[in-house]
């Protein structure tokens, strides 16, 4: 479905997920950060880019990853994403949410 | 003479030895199998034991009875893989030339993964269910419990089985029903998913069955340690959960064979063509079962699919034609929903489970994503045909490697 964030038109799934990256920009992702009760800060969007580029390099999201990044530690990310994070921090970038496989 | 050589002779390598040893000619290939057990576990009945529904006896047996006459049985642990030499290395010193190896080493729980999880409460009030000691103890443990917080807990996904643990919830229910102790137990799942399921159709179904079960669900909880003395498993968002008894499935992990070959993923698992079945390391190294990183369910059933197609194709690689790559994700598997019913699932790489019948389109006997007691039938019949059809690599009639769109209530865009 279409939904305008900021005045840009973007396709969501019914769950306000991108589902095409490269309708993504800054402030569309501010914006769905908003949603979230998140501020965007230097920190977050560091964490943002990485996301996209291991999204982009087909590698799956796990927690498992975010703890081997380099990046960030797991208690920073819960702290910057509250709640659930990994789906926050994955809606904001404008990635699919991440499944477990089954 | 060349060599096949497979390593775990476990639900996946057993059946590939069977299969194999009709296909490939005695005169130009030797078959071995290596495993560092001498006995075959029927892992599904982990989830009874438990409950004093399965004795040991009935889960456990000699390897030896299922490989078959020609197929050569080495029991030694594998210490490594070096596919530049063609050879695999055995921790008594031997080595093993291949000219095709298999790799069925399936997966192990690793507590140590988590912190605090190995801790003094480690097999006294904290428990796994899936190995075989675990799993009895856990029945000793339950036979005297006097009830109070029983958390049932996922550490991280992928894990083998992935709806064992809800089951083990919904037959807790109706084993402390049954013992008329119900109203001292205060049932909990807690799961790193966001809810019972990943695919939406059966997660609506099975939350529905652990409201009416009255058991409660904590979803989205990504441990970060167990606390034994406050008896409290912790989350990296601070969400704290008291147990008095936990079952926890810790993190599921190939063999550390995998990582001293130096080709395994983070969790030791092996990369692997999802539809062919050859990994990434050489071309004539395959895998398959839990060992494999494929995106389907770590299953006894998803092997039995794997093993039609990987049996093709070990027999096109030897004569140079292109691999089949129809491996699909097919998994079937029964959920035991406790007071004798069970529900079943189909579903493959792109299709989640929904209703219909199988495996008879429009007949069944068995339904699809329902509670009834005609599946619960088919689970316990599911031993039987472990033991006697499955890992001999008998074919199950009526059942396709891929999986059968037909008498299935699929969405219309999931048919196209
Ligand atoms: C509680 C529970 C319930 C389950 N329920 C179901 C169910 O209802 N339906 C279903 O389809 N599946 C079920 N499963 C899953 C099923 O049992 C597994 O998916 C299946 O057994 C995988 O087969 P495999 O051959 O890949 O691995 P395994 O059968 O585990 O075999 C691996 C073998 O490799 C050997 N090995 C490993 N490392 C080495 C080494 N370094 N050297 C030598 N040998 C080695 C091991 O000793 C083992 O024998 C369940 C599993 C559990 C734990």
């Amino acid at each position: 479905m279409e939904k305008v964030i900021n005045g840009t038109a973007v396709q969501v799934n019914d769950q306000g997920y991108l589902t095409d990256l490269n309708e993504w920009n800054k402030d569309v992702s501010i914006e769905i950060a908003k949603e979230e009760g998140i501020t965007m800060t230097d920190e977050h969007w560091e964490v943002i880019a990485y996301l996209q580029d291991q999204y982009r390099n087909n590698v799956p999201l796990s927690i498992r990853g975010i703890k081997k990044s380099g990046v960030i530690n797991i208690k920073d990310f819960y702290r910057l994403f509250p709640g659930g994070p990994l789906k926050k921090a994955s809606k904001i970038a404008g990635i699919p949410k991440p499944v477990s496989c089954i | 003479m060349k060599n096949l050589l497979i390593l775990g002779a476990g639900t996946a390598g057993t059946m590939m030895a069977n299969h194999l040893r009709n296909e490939l000619p005695k005169k130009e290939w030797t078959i071995s199998i290596v495993d560092k057990r001498d006995t075959h576990y029927y892992q599904p009945g982990f989830l009874f034991l438990p409950f004093d529904i399965y004795k040991p006896k009935q889960i456990k047996k000699p390897i030896s009875k299922f490989i078959p006459a020609g197929v050569e049985y080495v029991m030694e642990e594998v210490d490594r893989v070096v596919p530049d030499d063609n050879q695999v290395l055995l921790m008594n010193g031997n080595k093993l030339d291949y000219d095709i190896l298999i790799v069925a080493t399936g997966t192990n729980i690793a507590p140590a993964e988590i912190e605090g999880m190995e801790g003094p409460g480690w097999q006294k009030d904290i428990f796994d269910f899936y190995t075989y000691e675990g799993a009895k103890n856990l029945r000793d443990k339950l036979r005297d419990w006097e009830g109070g917080k029983l958390v049932v807990h996922i550490a991280e996904m992928p894990i083998k089985c992935p709806v064992a643990p809800l089951e083990f919830a919904f037959l807790a229910d109706s084993y402390f029903t049954n013992k008329g102790m119900r109203d001292k137990v205060d049932i909990t799942f807690v799961t790193p998913m966001d809810g019972a399921f990943t695919k939406p159709k059966a997660t609506a179904a099975l939350q529905h069955l652990l409201d009416d079960k009255n058991i409660n669900i904590v979803p989205d909880f990504n441990i970060e340690r167990v606390d034994n003395e406050k008896k409290m498993i912790v989350d990296y968002g601070d969400q704290e959960v008291p147990y008095d008894l936990l079952v926890t499935v810790p993190t599921n992990m190939g063999d550390a064979l995998i990582e001293r070959s130096g080709f395994g993923d983070d969790l030791n698992f092996v990369p692997t063509d999802k539809a062919t079945l050859q990994t990434s390391v050489k071309d004539n190294i395959f895998a398959i079962g839990d060992a494999t990183n494929v995106p389907a369910s770590k299953a006894g059933s998803v092997a039995h699919f794997e093993a039609e197609i990987l049996t093709e194709n070990i027999k096109r690689y030897i004569k140079g034609e292109p691999l089949k790559d129809e491996f699909d994700g097919h998994s079937n598997c029964f959920i035991e929903t406790g007071h004798g019913k069970a529900i079943l699932i189909d579903f493959n790489y792109t299709h989640e489970p929904v209703e219909g019948t199988f495996p008879l389109p429009g007949v069944g006997p068995l339904k699809l994503l329902k509670e009834t007691r005609m599946n619960h039938m088919g689970k316990m019949a599911f031993r039987w045909i472990y033991w006697n059809m499955l890992i001999k690599g008998k074919h199950i009639p009526f059942v396709s490697a891929t999986m059968n769109e037909a008498g299935k209530q699929l969405e219309p865009e999931e048919v196209a």
